[in-house]
């Protein structure tokens, strides 16, 4: 069964988003996608001081199965990368909210504010199980 | 609905993630695919192949047309009990399938055939039986399970008495017949064990004695990346109709001696060996990421590919694939993935074997 920490936000296209800043949204794949996913072999990053816009693919997660394209939740400037998934990008599956994949600082905080919560997300994942 | 193997409950209850494959219901794996791959590498794991067909000719002039019909010779395998890896051409020389024919006492064969193919191929098959008078009954009654592992067959032979009795002995790519049950020294690994073929109503208690001696219940995305690593050639990726065994580095597969067996496409395969064929190689990713199917490949002197099968080799650590390539001698090539040309290292089409690279990184 996979978890949905209550205290972080997500977008339908199942990335978390936690705010850590009013304005700074950092962000992740959720524990049902990496279980969809099977076991990750590779990420690619976006760079820092890329700006994205809010539902654009800027990052690929790769696992055994597939190659899949990981959203922006927010507008704004990439501020910062986990590198480390460089050589552990295993880390997405055994620990899915804990490894982040790229910070955002964001240009609209109510993008933000327009995320699904842990409840409705999960209503969304129940629902397409 | 798909089709379900009678060991579908099994897998739910083991908390398989089932996958639909070629019609069939099937686990893509248990938990980790990667897991289920280091099994099968460091010591055992079985895998339900159930979905694959069993079709067994029967006859006196079976032998005849098995050598008709197939692109390799089961002559050169040996007597009965031996099994032989082939192509299965039509008259253009295009693969139909890649088939393991297991030769039988006089008057019987029997082939192994994928599970996409298998209709098309029970089609195919009885229809060029026909001038031969040969039976061609497709066995739905019967459970495929491959045991494969370094510990594969120790395990096999204490959970299963029946096979204890006659199968500690037999060599590699022979076979042996026990009642209804058949074990070959096969699989699609790149380790020892068994190919078993036992009765469906025997699957369940099969399965698990053997998970119950320490067998690794595996799905079909070690499956898969076993394959890779070994070498072996997909049916419907690394091959199809549109080429011949001389595409697809499978000319060790085509038995052009005797000169005398008419065997179906042979004429265009000579045609094909004069032209050269393409050469199927390795791909050694040499930079961070994963290769796939059907991407570009570049050659230094401007020539092009494609790559026909690719994924992250556990083994290795390496993202690995296969590709069609024009004749020629390059050993670097670049694939373009998402837009970008990264730089890869052409090897023979072969990376591990019994568990040990075959190639230096």
């Amino acid at each position: 069964m996979s978890t949905i920490p209550a205290d972080l936000k997500y977008a339908k296209t199942h990335e978390w988003v936690q705010a850590s800043a009013p304005d700074a949204a950092k962000v992740g794949i959720s524990d049902h996608a990496q279980e969809q996913l099977g076991d990750v072999v590779y990420v690619e990053l976006p760079e820092v001081g890329r700006q994205v816009r809010a539902g654009e693919a800027c990052a690929v997660v790769e696992s055994v199965k597939a190659a899949s394209d990981i959203y922006s939740p927010v507008s704004g400037e990439i501020v910062a990368v986990n590198a480390t998934l460089g050589d552990a990008p295993e880390q997405i599956n055994q620990d899915a909210y804990g490894a982040w994949l790229f910070s955002v600082k964001c240009t609209d905080t109510a993008e933000l504010d327009a995320l699904l919560d842990a409840a409705v997300y999960q209503g969304l994942i129940e629902g397409a199980a | 609905m798909p089709n379900q193997t009678a060991l579908n409950a099994v897998h739910r209850q083991s908390g398989g993630k089932l996958v639909e494959f070629a019609g069939w219901e099937l686990p893509l794996h248990y938990g980790s695919q990667i897991g289920e791959h280091m099994a099968v590498r460091k010591a055992a794991g079985m895998f339900d192949v159930s979905h694959m067909g069993v079709i067994d000719l029967s006859g006196p002039r079976s032998h005849a047309f098995v050598r008709h019909l197939l692109a390799n010779d089961i002559n050169r395998a040996g007597e009965a009990g031996a099994a032989l890896y082939s192509c299965m051409l039509n008259p253009a020389g295009g693969i139909l399938d890649d088939v393991i024919a297991y030769r039988g006492d006089v008057g019987r064969c029997r082939l192994v055939v994928n599970a996409a193919t298998r209709e098309r191929d029970l089609d195919w098959i009885t229809r060029q039986a026909e001038p031969f008078g040969v039976d061609v009954c497709c066995r739905a009654d019967l459970s495929m399970i491959a045991v494969q592992g370094p510990r594969a067959r120790d395990l096999a032979h204490q959970a299963l008495p029946w096979l204890s009795a006659g199968a500690p002995g037999l060599p590699v790519m022979h076979f042996i017949t026990i009642g209804d049950a058949q074990a070959a020294r096969t699989g699609y690994t790149g380790e020892d064990g068994y190919e078993l073929i036992v009765p469906s109503s025997e699957a369940v208690v099969t399965w698990e004695a053997l998970r119950d001696a320490g067998v690794a219940p595996c799905g079909l995305g070690a499956r898969d990346s076993l394959r890779l690593e070994a070498g072996l050639r997909l049916y419907g990726s690394d091959m199809d109709e549109s080429v011949t065994p001389y595409d697809c580095g499978l000319a060790w597969t085509v038995a052009l001696e005797p000169a005398d067996r008419d065997f179906i496409g042979r004429a265009a395969l000579l045609t094909r060996r004069a032209q050269g064929g393409s050469r199927f190689v390795g791909l050694i990713l040499e930079e961070p990421g994963v290769l796939r199917g059907h991407l570009r490949v570049q050659l230094p002197g401007g020539g092009e590919g494609v790559t026909t099968s690719g994924g992250h080799s556990p083994t290795l650590q390496r993202s690995i694939g296969f590709a069609r390539l024009p004749a020629g001698n390059e050993d670097r090539c670049r694939v373009e993935i998402r837009g970008h040309w990264k730089h890869c290292r052409i090897v023979p089409p072969r990376f591990v074997k019994y568990g040990q690279p075959l190639v230096a990184l």
